[in-house]
């Protein structure tokens, strides 16, 4: 394999500001898992169990009369909300004890229908069990749980052990401070967004792997210089990617969170801050972190027979 | 020689284009209203066929096609207007024998029809319906057996002659108790004989006989009374009317119920989760004993108390004359001589001897319907969840028996509404146990529409964004890769028509994300062949470097991507699974458009030429 040619003049030190980077980034993780603790997640009916109804009204709607009607009708506790547009309304009701949980959503509509004197239209019934709600949350824990330690496994076997620490931590990173958000502003957290978390989990490692993967390169070919010195030029060499990658998946989130309609708005939100996220830790957590690891060339020596089976499409 | 692919190559491309393009193709066809016809117990045939169309065309209406796939008849019509006025017609005169529902089905054409192309699968927030997941009550379950096993333990004594003292059931299983030991034993030996389903043990101090259910009675009790319980839903959802129904079991205890287009879901959960059934029971006594019985709450031994509709108290007899499971037949009607709602029922021969007998000893006397009616609920308290039981027992009807009657005959006593949500019950058959819906999904028509709209809406104007973006970025190669990115999103499509794979709004995104992503492995490549440039290497062997050095990084990319969306189809469930099902296909196809597929654009373009100036 010919020697790289480094320019090393245009190059962006970027491992000379990672305490900086560190310090930040300790700071909203340490405002992530802050606000997870005292104000907790939105959690959507998927799992805290409940009643959504989404109706559409053929004018807009006052809100105020809405809830009377509904706590007039035995639905004090009921949430309303505009959902879209002003047109359209969401209810949310905690699981009741004394009601027949069958007609609920039904009967509910039926109040709304008197607060209108046009049509009223129901556009979305759902009703999620105590029993289910609860699966619903352990699942989603345990997917999570599944899925860091696939990957841990396979960085491992891909790279060493150093690069999927690296990897895990920078991933971690991600998913605390997207989750983080949704606390701090208090986005309802509910299925879909629990897919995303996991799509940002991909994504994110596909960004670390990419600049991982030159790292591994460059210690091999580069002989001579500092560990900082490899990490800088690695993740120079792949910064254009890295940004066009990161912006062409945004110019798509974008679109979603635009014209998805509401129902994928936090499934957009949540993946335009992984992307966001994710872009930024894979240039410096994951390379701070394989810093305070102490990687050095040795660590990928054990491979270097595998550079023959690198083979072309 | 640089940049050159075997001819098979092209030619694998080529015919993955190809079929790929054919199998998407379904999707542009648009859907035609139908009425779906279907017969309770037989399949369809042409007769049927020339039955159907003979009664459309008597009426003036005029259809689009008439055909008979898996003893199913489904006739196709031009609009909706049209589509309802047929199925109005088509209930009258084809008789309750047949199944009529309304349905849209796709308008692929013959011939793609011929090579098992249909277009993609819609979930249910795509196309509009009702989703539940119900869970039956094995408890409930293995009570009923444990029940039906304790008369059949006295019955089953008494015929051999063995006096005992009671039997009773709880929590521990069934306890037979005995007054002299000698007839313990004796029960002892026999008992084990005839009740292979259950273990018994002797306490010779209490001469008290338990038996309990055995460990694999139980397991087939709860299996067969899942599928009782589906077999029973079917037909309920066959009797509402919804065409292409899901009906499945998922776990050990739970069965999922996908009625797409329903608009009455309220009407459907009442009749998918009911347990209504009924009871017929001779009274005892007269009006004043009744009303003492009340008062006193004391009831003479061989009699219950049951209350009417209104209030007023009835005492029956302890013994069923017949239940709800011995009709084989049931419709509503009116009432001939008062006019009221009735539902007339036939019974099944063992039914009617029962009946005939009781009725021909008991002229003049009155009879008691009693509707019976079971409800569960999970409630949590704190932490624990609690399920709570009610069953509802009513007296609809007390009347005095004219004359002797068997098999067929009316009950009266039920409002218009009840009279036909019984009726439909009695004849769908009842649940082995009791069922609670434990999540319901209903989206309705207009949001299913609108979802589909933005979804596609978000994926044109993502897909258009990144084509702009990629051709003024990479300009001759980055035509190049929209190129690969067009055959992705058309093999993408391909793929999800050909497995069926069930298309969510999760799983939109996931192609508007895929389509951002893919894109990705061709910025590797470019990027890769940017710097060999730059490095001072000739295009062809910056080509073919960029290509070698970047495909062990997009292979660990997006392998770790694809750990991802695997963990989350196995753990996840609806709409994510949607999600993860477009992502994992996403990402298998974009590897493949992007690598092979620009690879073969670029050596078509500018293999074995000398080039002097890549666009990139």
């Amino acid at each position: 394999m010919s020697h790289t040619h480094i320019d090393t003049k245009t190059m962006i030190n970027f491992m000379s500001k990672r305490k900086l980077a560190m310090v930040f980034s300790l700071l909203l993780v340490i405002v992530s898992i802050g606000s997870l603790a005292t104000k907790g997640l939105n959690l959507g009916i998927d799992f805290t169990g409940g009643y959504l109804i989404e109706a559409g009204y053929q004018t807009d709607v006052k809100l105020d009369e809405v809830r009377t009607a509904l706590a007039n009708a035995k639905f004090k506790d009921a949430q309303v909300q505009n959902y879209g547009s002003s047109k359209d309304i969401i209810v949310r009701i905690a699981p009741r004890e004394d009601i027949n949980k069958a007609e609920i959503g039904d009967n509910i509509l039926d109040v709304l229908k008197t607060t209108s004197e046009k049509e009223v239209v129901m556009r979305r019934v759902e009703f999620v069990g105590p029993q289910v709600g609860d699966e619903l949350r352990d699942d989603g824990g345990i997917a999570l749980l599944v899925a860091l330690g696939g990957i841990l496994i396979y960085i491992s076997i891909r790279f060493q052990f150093k690069s999927a620490v690296s990897a895990i931590i920078a991933l971690m990173h991600d998913v605390i401070i997207t989750v983080g958000v949704f606390s701090i502003l208090q986005l309802e957290f509910d299925l879909t967004v629990l897919a995303s978390i996991l799509a940002v989990i991909g994504y994110s490692l596909n960004d670390t792997v990419v600049v991982l993967d030159r790292i591994r390169e460059a210690f091999r070919n580069i002989r001579k210089t500092t560990a900082e010195d490899i990490l800088n030029i690695s993740i120079n060499q792949t910064l254009a990617r890295t940004l066009v990658t990161s912006f062409t998946t945004l110019l798509v989130l974008l679109a979603l969170f635009f014209y998805g309609g509401e129902i994928i708005h936090g499934f957009a939100t949540a993946l335009i801050i992984g992307v966001v996220i994710g872009t930024y830790s894979s240039i410096y957590i994951a390379c701070s972190t394989l810093m305070i690891l102490k990687i050095h060339k040795q660590d990928f020596l054990i491979e270097a027979k595998e550079v023959l089976v690198d083979d072309a499409p | 020689m640089l940049n050159q692919y075997p001819l098979w190559k092209y030619i694998l491309l080529v015919v993955v284009l190809i079929l790929a393009s054919i199998y998407a193709l379904p999707n542009l066809y648009g859907e035609d209203p139908a009425v779906q016809i279907s017969h309770r117990t037989k399949s369809l045939i042409d007769e049927d066929k020339m039955a159907v169309e003979q009664a459309i065309q008597s009426k003036d209406i005029i259809f689009k096609s008439a055909e008979l796939t898996q003893g199913r008849l489904l006739v196709r019509f031009n609009d909706t207007e049209t589509q309802l006025i047929a199925a109005e017609a088509l209930k009258e005169t084809l008789g309750k024998q047949y199944l009529i529902a309304l349905n849209l089905a796709p308008a692929t054409p013959d011939w793609l029809r011929a090579i098992n192309a249909a277009p993609m699968y819609l979930g249910l927030d795509l196309r509009g319906g009702v989703h539940f997941l119900m869970e039956v009550d094995m408890v409930a379950a293995v009570k009923r057996l444990e029940e039906s096993l304790l008369s059949d333990i006295r019955s089953y004594l008494r015929d051999e002659k063995v006096r005992y003292r009671g039997v009773r059931r709880d929590d521990k299983g069934l306890h037979i108790n005995f007054r002299e030991l000698a007839n313990m034993q004796k029960a002892a030996e026999i008992l084990p004989r005839q009740f292979r389903d259950l273990e018994f043990s002797e306490n010779e101090d209490t001469l008290t006989i338990n038996a309990r259910l055995s460990e694999v009675a139980i397991r087939n009790e709860k299996k067969s009374a899942l599928q009782q319980n589906i077999i029973t839903l079917r037909n309920r959802v066959n009797e509402l009317g919804v065409a292409e129904p899901v009906i499945q079991q998922q776990g050990s205890s739970r069965i999922v119920v996908q009625l797409p287009g329903i608009q009455d879901t309220a009407g459907a959960k009442k009749i998918l989760g009911a347990t209504a059934t009924l009871e017929f029971r001779m009274a005892e006594g007269t009006r004043a004993d009744w009303l003492e019985a009340k008062e006193t709450g004391r009831t003479p031994l061989n009699s219950v108390l049951y209350y009417e509709r209104d209030g007023s108290p009835v005492l029956l007899n302890r013994r069923v004359i017949v239940t709800g499971d011995q009709i084989v037949d049931a419709a509503s009607t009116f009432d001939g001589q008062k006019g009221t709602p009735a539902v007339s029922v036939r019974l099944n021969s063992k039914g009617a001897n029962t009946m005939g007998d009781t009725t021909r000893e008991n002229i003049g006397n009155p009879m008691g319907v009693v509707f019976i009616e079971n409800k569960i609920e999970t409630k949590r308290v704190g932490d624990t969840m609690t399920k709570h039981r009610t069953t509802t027992k009513e007296v609809i009807n007390v009347a005095t028996i004219q004359g002797q009657f068997s098999s067929r005959f009316q009950i009266t006593g039920l409002e218009s509404q009840e009279a036909h949500d019984l009726a439909l019950l009695l004849r769908a058959g009842s649940l082995r146990a009791p069922v609670e819906i434990i999540e319901e999904r209903t989206v309705g028509p207009s949001l299913g529409k609108d979802n589909i709209e933005k979804g596609f809406i978000s994926v044109i104007i993502g897909f258009c964004l990144v084509l702009i973006f990629m051709t003024v970025y990479y300009k001759g190669f980055g035509i190049i890769a929209n190129i690969a990115l067009t055959a992705n999103l058309i093999i993408i499509i391909a793929v999800l028509s050909l497995l069926q794979a069930t298309l969510t709004l999760p799983g939109i995104a996931g192609i508007v994300l895929t389509v951002g992503m893919a894109v990705d492995a061709n910025v590797l490549i470019f990027e890769r062949i940017r710097e060999e440039i730059k490095n001072g290497n000739s295009p062809q062997a910056s080509i073919h470097a960029g290509y070698e050095k970047a495909f062990s990084t997009i292979t660990d990319a997006n392998v770790t991507t694809l750990l991802a969306a695997i963990v989350l189809f196995t753990l996840g469930t609806g709409p994510v699974k949607g999600f993860a099902i477009t992502l994992s296909i996403g990402i298998l196809t974009s590897m493949f458009t992007a690598i092979v597929g620009t690879r073969a654009v670029v050596n078509v373009l500018y293999g074995n030429r000398d080039i002097k100036k890549l666009s990139i």
